[in-house]
């Protein structure tokens, strides 16, 4: 009725009549309905949100609250209220009222059927209950009547179901007795079809069972029987045994037989190694006879073959089957046994290494490898087996072994090609002599040994290489992870090589036949050239192309490249001084026996330039050309275009002036002196022998500074006449004209030149120097 | 100059290595300048033998010169006997033909005993040699060197001529040469002499030669050959010396730019190779006393002096007593960092301009010795202290 206060604006408006249709209060009315509900289930009245707080529930005068007091609700109308507004109230009020009663009127009839259809329903539940009741009764007098029918039916079958029990174990039994009876007879008959398995299956089972009634006489017959035939069994296996014919697997049977029928297993594990032994040592026997005294003749791979499947085969069936039969003999028996196979191990070794050491001089490496990857891996079934016995390490030991005399042959091999190289080239420089021909220049020939050293080297490379080929078994082991690539190969084959290569090309500067020029100088510059051509790119590549190949893992120590460098440069250096040496020492040679050999007293005035000033400058030519094949040009000092005319004045007029005058003059002899040695407070020491650079400069350099040096020595021990002295001055002036152009600074040529007509003017009693114009018109000429 | 009696020409004199100078005061250079003689054999002013004082004491340099008027002398050595006697070998040149003979000549009297005359007109008052006798030598080619026999009274000369050896003996008081014996060396080409030395030990009774590159030992009783090194050097072979302690050794020199040292007992090997030099070496000398100390010139203008003390008669590290430790306490600390040292170059004198012809040690004072060079400069210089005091020590 809360709806009241908002149906009507009126505060309070009595239960009055309700003039309006029902229809248009419907809803209104839904909702006071469920209000009331609520309220009476006390529920606050949540629904009523957003409405103005009604009045307060408790208040006795609200018409709709729970507290509701018909009495002081009149009273308080009476009192407030005049009397127009009591008569709406009122009529309000029975409105109300009368709306009420219809409402539960229809109601009442909306719900009628309902009403009567549940009393219908309850009714016939009633019926279908009293029925249900009947029916389970009987069927619980059924159940007791067919127990009793059970029981009745267990108690007469109790005591058939007994005897049948009983009867069923006397079959067994009987059963068991029947074929303790026919033991003996079937033994016989296993023994003879040699179904030996079969006979000690029964044995064992009849075993224990006659042992048990033996104080029976006809069991005690029976068991004597089968005793009787047993041994004979026994005796049967171990003649077969014995023969040995048979093959491993047929022996470990005839021994586990043996050990089912209880005989003593240390004797048998003494005669099954011991026949074990006889097999494979003829296996052994036969692989020897493969060896041989003659070269072999099938090739290591199929001796290692035969070894494999042959003695490790047999070895590895002896060592399953021993494990397996004489488990129970403890760690004596596997002690015998590793003992076993330690021994003829050894002696397998001892036969594949002879054979291995067959296949050092040469050969396939790639067969060798294949080899010992299938001795080694051969090797590891029976390893596994026997860890005891060591095979495997020995095994290894024996493949490291073969591999690092495998490094040291391939070395060799290096070394070898090395030498062979250089004696090609030797005798390519020694050919065009006889031919008169050019033959290969020596860059050609330089390329050659280049390439071929190269392409040997990584041949060996290649074959080094198989020995740690992933899918070799022993390429994991520790060695050829680490040091066989590290100290092995990169230390042992490239690096001792590249030494060896640089101590052979040294060897040749130390050779003491220095006047016999064994070697060709040719053979020096080419070496040297190549030594260089190591140091700046070749061991790094090689290095490198090693390193890359084999994956040094091994932390040992490895020879930087730079010390090799350094060694190989060294090495090119000395080779290359020592080329200088030979040549100016082959050009002195020339200068020094012109200069002695001649009678510098009595010779004629000087129209020629001597023949062999001639030489030298050809030879020197020849050398520029042979050098300069090889190295680079170097660097000059820049001098002016027309040197050769300058110094000559230079020397011709005023300094050789100069140094001629005092000599005349006794009175003013240090002159002389002050002179020269004032001319030389401003030249630089001459450094004779000094050590080259890697350029053709240097090189030519070299070569007419120990010449030129050597013309001086010489001229300063001869006496000379006046034309001997113009002879000397032609010839330098000869030499200054043509050997200029070959070294760094001409300057050097220049005052050794100077230095040597100097000398000859000393040694001169009448020094009257040639007019220089003649000097000029002579060399032109020559 | 005023000193009386220099010890070093006394030494030189007797050793027979004088070598001649020529005196030429010039303000430029600091050492006195010098000409060797046979490079300097200016027709006119050559042939002079320059005799040079070295006063120790002072520091002073006096020069005396003697005219040598028969020719260009190659080869000097004075007798071990007379002081005033030397042998030459000198050129001689007649009809444009040169010759060389060797012979025997004495020097004034005043010279000799070391007369003091004012330095300054030394040059002035050269005078001459007088000659005692020639060694006749027409049958046997040129002269390539003379030597006196060590330690004895000055009557046996040997003297090489191209490819004979020839021994003189000096009689009437060295007035007349007699040829006592000979030998010559036969073989393919031309084989001649090139320098000689006499062996102080076994008697006097060896002598070493060389020519090209071989090296010959004879005995000068029977006059044959007792050992031969072939190739001992790669290139000519320019002198030779005796260790003076021990009578197997010996040094030699040659155009390979090595000094090497041998032991004549076995001589396929060289028992130690110096290359040091970078051009021809033209001298070797042992010290007369201290045979460790080795001298080399070479025409590389450089005077080397090695210490070889591994192959030398002085006992391979010093035993000192143990009473001179404290008063040598300052030197071994020294003595010890020197150790190290051994066989190796001691020093290097590079006042040379031009090649060094020449080396000699001084025989009065073993720490003494001179140098002549091409541009005839001659250096005399000491042994570094800290050496001579570890030797001596």
């Amino acid at each position: 009725m809360a709806a009241a206060a908002t149906a009507g604006s009126s505060p309070g408006s009595g239960p009055g009549d309700s003039p309006e249709g029902p229809e248009a209060e419907a809803p209104e009315r839904r909702r006071k309905a469920h209000g009331m509900l609520k309220l009476y289930y006390g529920l606050s009245e949540g629904e009523a949100a957003g409405r103005p707080a009604g009045p307060d529930p408790l208040d006795p005068t609200d018409l709709n609250g729970a507290h509701f007091d018909p009495e002081v609700y009149l009273d308080k109308l009476r009192r407030e209220c005049p009397l127009a507004q009591l008569m709406d109230s009122e009529t309000d009020m029975v409105r109300q009222i009368r709306a009420l009663d219809s409402d539960m009127q229809t109601l009442v009839y909306e719900n009628y059927n309902k009403f009567i259809s549940a009393t219908d329903t309850i009714r016939k539940m009633k019926n279908d209950f009293r029925k249900m009741e009947d029916e389970m009764d009987r069927l619980a007098t059924n159940m007791a009547v067919i127990t009793d029918f059970s029981a009745r039916i267990s108690a007469t079958l109790q005591d058939r179901h007994e005897r049948i029990t009983k009867l069923a174990g006397v079959h067994a039994l009987l059963r068991k007795l029947q074929f303790l009876f026919e033991l003996p007879s079937r033994l016989t008959k296993c023994v003879e079809l040699g179904a030996y398995g079969q006979a000690v299956r029964y044995q064992g089972r009849a075993q224990a069972v006659l042992q048990q009634y033996q104080h029976l006489p006809s069991f005690r017959a029976i068991q004597d029987d089968c005793q009787v035939i047993t041994a004979r069994l026994a005796q049967q296996l171990r003649q077969r045994f014995r023969e040995g014919g048979s093959g491993a697997p047929e022996q470990a049977e005839c021994v586990e037989l043996l050990l089912a029928l209880g005989e003593p297993a240390e004797e048998l594990c003494e005669e099954f190694l011991a026949h074990a032994r006889g097999r494979l040592e003829e296996e052994l026997r036969s692989l020897e006879a493969e060896l041989g005294p003659s070269p072999p003749a099938p090739d290591v791979l199929e001796f290692t073959d035969h070894g494999g499947s042959g003695f490790v085969g047999g070895l590895c069936q002896v060592a399953a089957a021993y494990q397996e039969l004489f488990a129970a003999q403890g760690p004596a028996g596997a002690e015998k046994l590793a003992a076993f196979t330690r021994e003829l191990g050894s002696r397998y070794f001892a036969l594949v290494e002879r054979r291995l050491a067959q296949e050092q001089g040469g050969g396939d490496n790639s067969l060798l490898v294949r080899a010992l990857d299938r001795f080694h891996r051969r090797l590891r079934a029976p390893g596994a087996l026997l860890a005891a016995a060591g095979l495997t390490d020995a095994a290894t030991e024996i493949v490291e072994r073969v591999a690092r005399e495998r490094l040291g042959h391939h070395l060799q091999g290096l070394r070898a090609a090395f030498l062979g190289c250089l004696t090609d080239v030797r005798q390519a420089l020694a050919a065009p002599r006889v031919a008169g021909k050019e033959g290969p220049g020596l860059a050609e020939l330089l390329a050659n040994v280049a390439s071929s050293i190269l392409s040997h080297i990584k041949a060996s490379l290649a074959a080094v290489h198989l020995f740690t080929a992933k899918e070799v078994s022993f390429s994991n082991k520790p060695y050829f992870r680490g040091e066989f690539c590290s100290q092995g190969v990169r230390e042992g084959l490239i690096v001792g090589f590249i030494r060896s290569m640089c101590q052979t090309a040294q060897s040749f500067c130390d050779s003491p036949g220095e006047k016999g020029g064994a070697t060709p100088p040719a053979l020096l510059l080419l070496l040297s050239r190549l030594c260089l051509d190591y140091e700046t790119a070749t061991i790094s590549y090689i290095l490198t192309l090693t390193d890359e190949q084999f994956l040094v893992q091994d932390q040992s120590p490895v020879t930087p490249v730079s010390t090799l460098c350094a060694e190989a440069r060294e090495t090119a250096r000395r080779l290359l001084t020592h080329y200088v040496k030979v040549q100016g020492l082959v050009i002195s040679q020339m200068l020094r026996k012109s200069v002695e050999t001649r009678d510098w007293l009595s010779t004629l005035e000087p129209r020629n330039v001597r023949a062999v000033m001639k030489r030298v400058v050809e030879d020197t030519t020849a050398i520029d050309v042979q050098v300069g094949l090889l190295y680079e040009e170097g660097v000059r000092k820049a001098q002016s275009s027309d040197s050769s005319k300058r110094t000559f004045s230079v020397y011709s007029s005023s300094r050789q002036q100069g140094r001629y005058a005092p000599s005349y003059t006794p009175s003013a002899p240090m002159d002389t002196n002050l002179l020269s040695n004032i001319q030389k407070l401003f030249s630089e020491r001459i450094d004779v022998f000094s050590p080259v650079e890697f350029n053709k400069v240097s090189v030519l350099t070299g070569i007419i500074k120990i010449s030129l040096k050597t013309l001086l020595e010489c001229v300063r021990l001869r006496t000379f006449g006046r034309f001997g002295l113009q002879q000397v001055q032609v010839d330098c002036h000869f030499l200054q004209l043509y050997l200029w152009r070959f070294v760094a600074d001409e300057e050097l040529v220049h005052l050794l030149l100077d230095e040597v007509v100097a000398s000859a003017a000393l040694r001169c009693p009448d020094p009257v120097p040639m007019e220089p114009s003649v000097v000029e018109v002579i060399c032109e000429r020559g | 100059m005023g000193s009386c009696l220099c010890p070093l020409r006394a030494c030189w004199l007797e050793e027979g290595n004088l070598e001649e100078m020529h005196a030429a005061r010039s303000g430029v250079s600091l050492e006195s300048c010098a000409l060797c003689l046979h490079k300097n054999e200016n027709c006119l002013m050559g042939r002079k033998i320059h005799i040079i004082d070295f006063d120790d004491e002072n520091n002073m340099i006096n020069k005396k010169v003697l005219l040598h008027q028969a020719g260009e002398i190659w080869h000097i050595s004075a007798s071990p006997a007379d002081r005033g006697v030397l042998a030459t070998c000198y050129n001689r040149t007649s009809d444009s033909k040169v010759l060389t003979c060797a012979a025997v000549w004495r020097m004034p009297k005043e010279l000799e005993s070391g007369s003091h005359e004012s330095p300054d007109d030394s040059s002035s008052t050269a005078q001459t040699l007088e000659l005692l006798c020639h060694l006749d030598n027409t049958a046997h080619g040129n002269m390539a060197c003379v030597v006196w026999e060590p330690m004895g009274d000055g009557k046996r000369i040997i003297s090489l001529a191209d490819n004979h050896i020839l021994l003189w003996d000096l009689q009437e008081s060295s007035s007349q040469a007699v040829l006592a014996s000979s030998a010559s060396l036969e073989g393919k080409g031309q084989l001649r002499f090139t320098s000689g030395r006499w062996s102080p030990h076994h008697n006097c009774t060896q002598v070493a030669t060389a020519s090209d590159t071989t090296l010959r030992g004879w005995d000068t009783r029977s006059m044959s050959q007792i050992y031969c090194i072939e190739n001992a050097h790669g290139q000519l072979v320019r002198d030779l010396d005796f260790n003076p302690n021990k009578q197997y050794y010996l040094a030699s020199c040659g155009d390979d730019c090595k000094v090497k040292f041998w032991d004549t007992r076995n001589v396929t090997e060289p028992v130690k190779t110096l290359e040091e030099h970078s051009h021809w070496v033209w001298n070797v000398r042992y010290n007369h006393s201290h045979d460790q100390l080795v001298l080399t010139g070479s025409s590389d203008s450089r005077v080397m002096l090695s210490n070889m003390v591994s192959i030398s008669s002085e006992p391979f590290g010093h035993l000192v007593d143990d009473d001179d430790i404290s008063d040598q306490e300052d030197h071994r600390s020294e003595e010890k960092s020197k150790e190290p040292l051994q066989d190796n170059v001691i020093a290097t004198y590079e006042e040379h301009e031009d090649s060094v012809y020449a080396v000699d040690w001084s025989s009065a004072d073993p720490w003494l010795f001179a140098s002549l060079s091409y541009d005839g400069r001659l250096v005399i210089n000491r042994v570094p202290r800290a050496l001579k005091y570890h030797i001596l020590l």
